[in-house]
């Protein structure tokens, strides 16, 4: 059987049979973007005007906190040194291990976005521009967040180090994510923004599970 | 090109660089003083008052310097960490610590004097500009290297998992300056830059390039004398250790 098929499958099957971590962190997005219009108030016109911002950094901490997960469960039980000890290639294996994560807490987040945007009374040309920079952007963070989560491994007080480390480094996602929504609504067009999202995505697909096996290896050694 | 490396390699050994470190360390400390005392006499006494500014702009003198060594010793951060990820040297790990700290005091420095020069000529402490923001955010960075490497017992893994950390760091810092240059509205133009030559008077010009000399010298002075203790610390155990204590406990 193929490794990366098997890691793949693993993942999301131990995922599902523990529905409530996955669904924390959907949860949470729904909360924390609930939260700001009590804390900010009604006004329908500023609501339009801060939701791209909101929703963004929303999904941005749902996604950090769901990166935790990703590689401590396997780092308990040994499963993840058996991956790097296997003859099946580590970055390989890290690039599975954080698609099945995607798969997890950040595909949920951009199908849920539309509904939360609905209460900040964005247009359907900005939910759909939001859906669109959600989808580039959040495989994005999860890569970015990978190597942060393989470097805290183990470490005390790995949770909030490790988004001391990553929210930094998110800071271009975030930028270009909600800037992108905007752009749509100020009559400017997204494609830019959205093309930059995704030169990102693919430098960061192509380097960060390499760094990320180089972390795991550190952190087994 | 053999007898090259093994002069510079003979000084990635732990012990011949605390020498040399304690033989540097004080002339540079001493050389930093001096500069910084004659860039300030030059600064704040004989520089002429700007036509527009008043006084207030003399907070360059410290602002200015304080922001290019903040971005410098990222930069030198990421240099030791290849080195130790490449040649797994024990010292540069130790290197890209002792910087750390100096690297974050100078982006704190830069970030507060900027907040001081800003309330007179801006009205107000904080405005999220491009460059304001990326110095904030290499201030998260150097705190986040700060953090994890304290966070982790194994120093050679502390070392590693930093030195890492620091060369992520630094292939983002374009990135994420580029970024954030979206909104680049407030900040007054770069005053010394390269190619244009500069738009400042001679005086004031030499005194902000002594300030940057005094602290490019205080900066590696502090390094070497933190380096020092971080050696003594981690070998604590070996037997040249020991007899360097001995020596100098009978010294005192």
């Amino acid at each position: 059987m193929n490794p990366y098929w098997a890691v793949l499958r693993r993942d999301l099957a131990l995922a599902l049979r523990r529905k409530n971590e996955v669904l924390t962190a959907v949860f949470f997005f729904v909360v924390v973007a609930s939260l700001f219009p009590l804390g900010i108030g009604p006004e329908m016109g500023t609501l339009r005007l801060i939701a791209p911002g909101i929703l963004w950094v929303g999904a941005l901490l749902a996604s950090m906190l769901a990166l935790g997960r990703l590689f401590a469960a396997d780092h308990q039980d040994g499963s993840l040194e058996q991956m790097v000890l296997s003859s099946a290639s580590l970055p390989g294996l890290v690039a599975v291990k954080i698609l099945a994560h995607w798969l997890l807490s950040g595909l949920p987040l951009v199908l849920l976005a539309p509904v939360l945007a609905l209460q900040f009374d964005l247009s359907a040309e900005a939910i759909g521009v939001l859906m669109a920079t959600l989808l580039l952007g959040t495989p994005l963070l999860s890569l970015i967040g990978s190597v942060g989560a393989a470097l805290t491994l183990g470490v005390r007080g790995a949770d909030v180090l490790l988004s001391l480390l990553v929210l930094p480094l998110y800071i271009p996602a975030l930028v270009f994510g909600a800037g992108a929504v905007q752009a749509q609504t100020a009559g400017l067009g997204a494609s830019a923004h959205l093309s930059i999202l995704l030169a990102m995505l693919l430098v960061a697909a192509l380097f960060t599970p390499w760094a990320c096996a180089v972390a795991l290896r550190i952190a087994l050694e | 090109m053999t007898l090259h490396f093994k002069f510079w390699f003979r000084f990635a050994s732990p012990q011949a660089f605390y020498a040399l470190a304690g033989r540097l360390w004080p002339g540079l400390a001493v050389l930093a003083t001096l500069l910084g005392l004659w860039g300030l006499w030059l600064g704040l006494c004989v520089a002429p008052t700007d036509f527009q500014q008043g006084q207030a702009y003399r907070i360059i003198f410290v602002h200015v310097p304080a922001s290019w060594m903040s971005m410098v010793i990222y930069m030198a951060m990421a240099f030791w960490a290849l080195l130790g990820l490449t040649f797994n040297t024990r010292l540069s790990g130790m290197m890209t610590q002792a910087l750390a700290p100096t690297g974050a005091l100078f982006a704190f420095l830069s970030l507060w004097t900027g907040a001081l020069w800003g309330k007179p000529m801006w009205g107000a402490w904080w405005v999220w500009d491009a460059r304001l923001t990326s110095e904030l955010i290499l201030f998260f960075l150097y705190l986040g290297f700060i953090g994890l490497t304290a966070a982790i017992d194994d120093p050679r893994r502390a070392d590693k998992a930093g030195g890492l950390l620091a060369l992520v760091g630094a292939i983002n810092v374009p990135i994420i300056y580029f970024s954030v240059r979206w909104w680049n509205t407030l900040h007054q133009g770069a005053s010394v830059s390269m190619t244009q030559g500069s738009s400042m008077a001679q005086t004031m010009l030499t005194a902000m390039l002594l300030m940057a000399l005094s602290f490019w010298f205080y900066a590696i002075a502090v390094a070497l004398y933190r380096v020092r203790t971080l050696i003594l610390v981690r070998e604590r155990n070996t037997h040249w250790v020991g007899e360097l204590l001995k020596t100098e406990e009978l010294s005192q």
